[in-house]
């Protein structure tokens, strides 16, 4: 397979990567004024994610550098082009990181609070504009000759994109809260399991009204198939969940996001950013990429480093396998 | 267009902002990840209680300063594209791969371990849990290796070809690329600057205690402890920041004028290198000076007869090659960073080995002055390293990568002044709270001491470790 055309799939599934795994931290923080009743639920929230957000959030860093090494184009139009976006992005992820540092250091309610609230905003500010990002990167901006964006702001609030930002941040939150129902003992885990209902339906609705839209609009038939695949998978977990079979439920949740991005990835293929204004100005995988020697290192490295990558990730999440509850919290030290 | 707008001023003013933030959490991350293994070895080792104490003592510094390291890095990694578009775009296909590099081989491993290291205290076996910490310490210096490989490519291009049809530098060889002789320098010179400034934490936390005479059963080791590692690190440091010089001599001749704001060219004892120089602004007088003869000459050459290059033959050069322009950098900064780095350098040794001394045998110096002298030690070795970088990065200048791209020509042609702005105001906003509630959250740990580690079972004697929670 052409080199260029592999490392558009890897981009994908790094991508992917990054939402199943960051997208339950955003769901986690977004959930604690939902399922954080008091202080000990909030912490008990807080450390179904605590060993592994990090990691999590670096697969943004690796999929930022790769999409930069493997196709420089997309990624100098992509990030200059959605700045505003981005920034909101980046402050709210400096805030989400450091709150679950810092939240712990001090006992005070005030301090706490501050922290959880930035929490929440760290988390539902990158689920909701990572969609509104991919949605418009689908839906193709203007571009000028030299592949620079030359829309405003308000170019990139149409309702397709917001709409693209409503299903990632309710996607992240449904994800979020199936994994707490996985991840947690006692009354918590009931909570979580009826929350993930109630918001399960919205979320159908909201999903599948944007993967019909990209398909409709943007789609290819590649992309239907992935779409249909995606809502039977958000369906599935729905059931799966009602059923109480968490870990099912969860597994399908990650299948969704995962489908779904798929389902963006097919629709653009070949283009990496249309251009909306004229076809002629769209960044293709052809002209975004990089030279076949580059993409070589690249992948030597991928190949390399990428099983020994997801073996101790693994593993990581094998030693916390097990579920935390209120006990956990009181007995604890920090 | 107003000129406070300037795109090209507003994001040169937020990459050094935003770099110069990121890099005062990423020396103490690097340093402390090693510290904190060497003090967890030795309790492995050893089985004595204080090392313990000493491993959850830093560890506890090293995570509040470990997260604003994580969250600064990920603007970092974003702002080549926000601010630099063009310049991404002319140096992707070289600079990218060591970027992804540094993801892929060192910040997962940073990143995955350390959660392990943090949480698993009461998960673990002992020495799996001591081999994450290590882990952690050595994603850390491999990610310093694959940036400065990076910034290598920025101050001496080499392994690529330029692509006339795509515009663009393209890699020829990853091998050459991350073998660049800047680079070979510049990883020994920064990794051990950045253990420079973790002993400086050690050495101005441990007396800071010793001073009010308390936790003297930990801190004794810790001072010791943080004095080697300063004499031993800075003597490191200057000898590759030595190799640094010759290779930048070769590699960028204008910087080492601009650092001495050496304006003629000069050979031998002409080649002297001022302590200490009053001038006009501009620099292109001098009035008065303090000078050491030969000296530059021996940085520059490692001989005492060797000719340096003077700015305005290397502009006359330059303009020769490049065209009409302006080749110079401001030499105000070059010449003073440069001094406050070499002369910092030196005194931190200096500093450590009058610590040695004074404290032979468990001696404890009596004078206040001493002991305040000491506890300087952390912020003046963070200033080092920054104005160490203001040094290399502002000496590049007019060059976004030198002899290839102009900063001026790298700027994001399609992002305005105003967003720029708004974004230099709100990075310059959360990092200075952020800093100063890191700045106390630090010092409070600090204060509190060493007695959060767990203790021996009274009946048993078996250490019951908790479970660590956010």
């Amino acid at each position: 397979m052409d080199l260029t055309i592999l490392w558009f799939w890897i981009i994908a599934v790094m991508f992917i990567g990054y939402f199943v795994l960051d997208g339950f931290d955003f769901g986690v923080g977004m959930s604690l004024p939902f399922l954080g009743k008091d202080d000990t639920d909030r912490r008990v929230l807080i450390n179904t994610i605590g060993p592994v957000w990090d990691l999590n959030e670096t697969w943004v860093i690796v999929a930022g550098a790769s999409l930069f090494a493997a196709f420089p184009e997309w990624y100098a139009t992509m990030f200059s082009g959605f700045y505003l976006p981005l920034l909101l992005i980046l402050l709210a992820l400096i805030l989400r990181g450091v709150s679950f540092e810092y939240r712990h250091q001090r006992p005070e309610s005030q301090w706490k609070k501050w922290f959880d609230g930035m929490i929440i905003v760290g988390s539902a500010v990158p689920a909701l504009l990572w969609g509104v990002a991919f949605a418009n990167v689908v839906r193709g901006v203007n571009l000028d000759a030299n592949h620079d964006y030359a829309g405003t702001i308000f170019d990139l609030l149409g309702p397709y994109a917001l709409l693209g930002g409503v299903t990632t941040l309710l996607l992240f939150f449904v994800h979020g809260v199936v994994f707490i129902s996985l991840k947690t003992e006692g009354d918590i885990r009931l909570r979580a399991r009826k929350l993930a209902m109630q918001s399960g339906i919205v979320t159908i609705v909201v999903a599948a009204t944007f993967l019909a839209w990209t398909t409709l609009a943007y789609g290819t038939s590649a992309s239907a198939l992935l779409a249909a695949a995606a809502a039977v998978a958000l369906i599935a977990s729905f059931v799966a969940n009602l059923r109480g079979a968490e870990r099912l439920a969860f597994g399908l949740m990650a299948a969704t996001i995962g489908l779904a991005v798929l389902t963006l990835f097919a629709s653009l293929f070949p283009d990496v950013m249309p251009a909306s204004n004229d076809p002629a100005n769209s960044l293709t995988i052809a002209n975004a990429s990089s030279s076949a020697y580059t993409l070589g290192v690249m992948s030597w490295t991928a190949l390399i480093g990428m099983p020994v990558i997801l073996l101790y990730q693994g593993w990581t999440y094998w030693v916390f396998r097990k579920r935390i509850g209120r006990a956990h919290i009181e007995v604890a030290v920090h | 267009m107003n000129e406070w707008l300037d795109p090209l001023l507003l994001s040169r003013w937020q990459f050094g902002l935003t770099t110069v933030y990121h890099f005062l959490f990423v020396p103490l991350t690097i340093g402390l990840a090693l510290t904190v293994a060497i003090f967890q070895t030795a309790w492995v080792r050893t089985d004595k209680i204080k090392y313990l104490q000493l491993t959850h003592f830093f560890g506890k510094i090293f995570l509040i300063n470990f997260a604003m390291g994580v969250v600064t890095g990920i603007v970092q990694e974003f702002q080549f594209g926000m601010n630099w578009s063009d310049y991404s775009r002319f140096v992707g296909d070289v600079f990218g791969a060591p970027l992804a590099f540094e993801g892929i081989v060192a910040f997962f491993l940073e990143a995955t371990f350390i959660g392990l290291w943090i949480f698993g205290w009461d998960k673990l076996p002992k020495k799996i849990h001591l081999a994450t910490i290590w882990l952690t310490a050595i994603g850390s210096i491999a990610s310093a290796y694959f940036i400065l490989a990076a910034n290598a490519f920025m101050q001496n291009p080499i392994a690529y070809t330029i692509n006339e049809e795509k515009g663009r530098a393209e890699l020829t060889s990853i091998w050459e690329l991350l073998t660049n002789p800047i680079a070979l320098a510049a990883f020994p010179h920064t990794i051990f600057a950045c253990f420079m400034v973790s002993a400086g934490l050690i050495i101005s936390v441990a007396a800071w205690h010793l001073y009010r005479n308390q936790h003297l059963d930990t801190m004794r080791p810790a001072l010791k402890f943080g004095l080697w590692m300063m004499v031993i690190a800075g003597v490191l440091t200057t000898l590759a920041g030595d190799q640094l010089g010759l290779a930048m001599v070769e590699a960028q001749p204008m910087k080492m004028a601009a650092a001495e704001a050496l304006y003629v060219t000069a050979a031998g004892a002409e080649a002297s290198f001022s302590i200490f120089t009053l001038g006009t602004p501009d620099g292109v007088n001098e009035l008065f000076s303090v000078r050491i003869p030969y000296l530059l000459s021996f940085l520059s050459t490692h001989t005492f007869d060797g000719t340096v290059e003077g700015i305005d033959n290397l502009q006359a050069q330059y303009v020769g090659a490049f065209g009409p322009g302006d080749y110079t950098p401001t030499i105000w900064i070059t010449y003073w960073s440069f001094r406050w780095m070499i002369g910092l350098g030196p005194a931190h040794i200096l500093v450590a080995v009058a610590g040695l001394f004074f404290t032979r045998k468990n001696a404890r110096p009596t004078r206040p002055w001493m002991w305040k002298v000491a506890i300087w030690s952390f912020p003046m070795s963070l200033l080092a390293m920054s104005v160490g970088w203001v040094f290399t990065e502002m000496g590049r200048q007019p060059w976004l990568v030198f002899g290839l791209l102009r900063t001026q020509d790298g700027v994001s042609p399609g992002v305005s002044g105003v967003e720029i702005l708004i974004s230099l105001i709100a990075f310059t906003l959360i990092y200075g709270i952020l800093a100063v509630v890191e700045f106390k959250l630090i010092l409070k740990a600090v204060q509190k001491g060493p007695d959060d580690a767990p203790v021996p079972d009274a009946e048993t004697g078996e250490l019951q470790h908790a479970a660590t929670v956010y």
